[in-house]
């Protein structure tokens, strides 16, 4: 099932609506990182509150889509890990290491805003 | 089943072939889990723990089954799963399930982690013969 993905203002907002099979994960990691250069996105939003199993290899592809963002200017956000979701991920062992998370849509927005204000600022 | 512990009628067996089966195989352990009454997050353990078994089985083994099933001990309900293929085998098991190792370029996080996430966790494999995992969690 193909993710929808909104453009608002310099920000890419992926929202998963139902659990994603590696395939579509892989898609969803395709399309972002080829629409930051389409659109001259500085954010992308990835909220996975719909996701009730975040196994090692979400995680690793999250990571990834985040790191491969950066490296074409743009910075990721996940938001939306359900409490029940982050024990378990916990629990793995599994870390979003170097991947900012935010608890909701509203709280990424605000990090990407902070964030691209303090890029603008440095240069 | 050892230790006392008595299977119930109801099984689900899901085979594992391709990426979309482990989300079909998390989704029947989910529902199965809730049956016995477990809570929302025991179930999300027990979906995640036969995520990364099933995981497992698509990349090493290509071809296997996941079988959820009730369980109970006394007065003790639990959930087992078992993860069965005729995949490599693990040749070392023991570093295969200290966490930290994989040999397929995945997270390596797997088996250690399942045994975290359940609360009994047994391993029978053969290089050549194939794998067959045991995990049970009880409930609280």
């Amino acid at each position: 099932m193909p993710v929808p993905i909104l453009k608002q203002r310099d920000y890419l907002i992926a929202s998963i609506q139902a659990a994603l099979n590696d395939e579509d994960l892989k898609k969803l990691r395709e399309a972002l990182v080829a629409q930051v250069g389409e659109f001259r996105s500085r954010g992308v939003i990835v909220d996975i509150t719909a996701l009730d199993v975040v196994d090692s290899f979400a995680v690793r592809t999250l990571r990834d889509l985040a790191h491969m963002s950066r490296l074409r200017g743009a910075e990721t956000v996940i938001v939306g890990i359900q409490p029940e979701v982050a024990f378990a991920m916990v629990q793995l062992g599994l870390t979003l290491e170097g991947v900012a998370a935010a608890l909701d849509l509203e709280e990424g927005l605000t990090y990407l805003d902070r964030k691209t204000k303090e890029r603008a600022r440095t240069k | 089943m050892e230790g006392g512990a008595r299977a119930l009628a109801e099984e689900t067996v899901v085979p594992i072939r391709v990426d979309s089966d482990i989300v079909a195989a998390r989704q029947q352990g989910r529902a199965l889990a809730s049956r016995v009454g477990f809570s929302s997050g025991e179930a999300t353990l027990i979906a995640t723990a036969i995520s990364e078994l099933s995981r497992n089985i698509v990349l090493y083994a290509k071809r296997g089954e996941i079988v959820v099933a009730a369980v109970e001990n006394g007065s003790r309900r639990g959930v087992v799963v078992v993860a069965r293929d005729e995949g490599p085998g693990i040749s070392d098991v023991r570093r295969a399930t200290a966490g930290g190792y994989s040999t397929s370029g995945g997270l390596g996080l797997g088996l250690a982690g399942v045994r975290r996430l359940m609360d009994e966790f047994e391993i029978v494999t053969d290089v050549g013969i194939g794998t067959t995992v045991t995990a049970k969690k009880w409930k609280q």
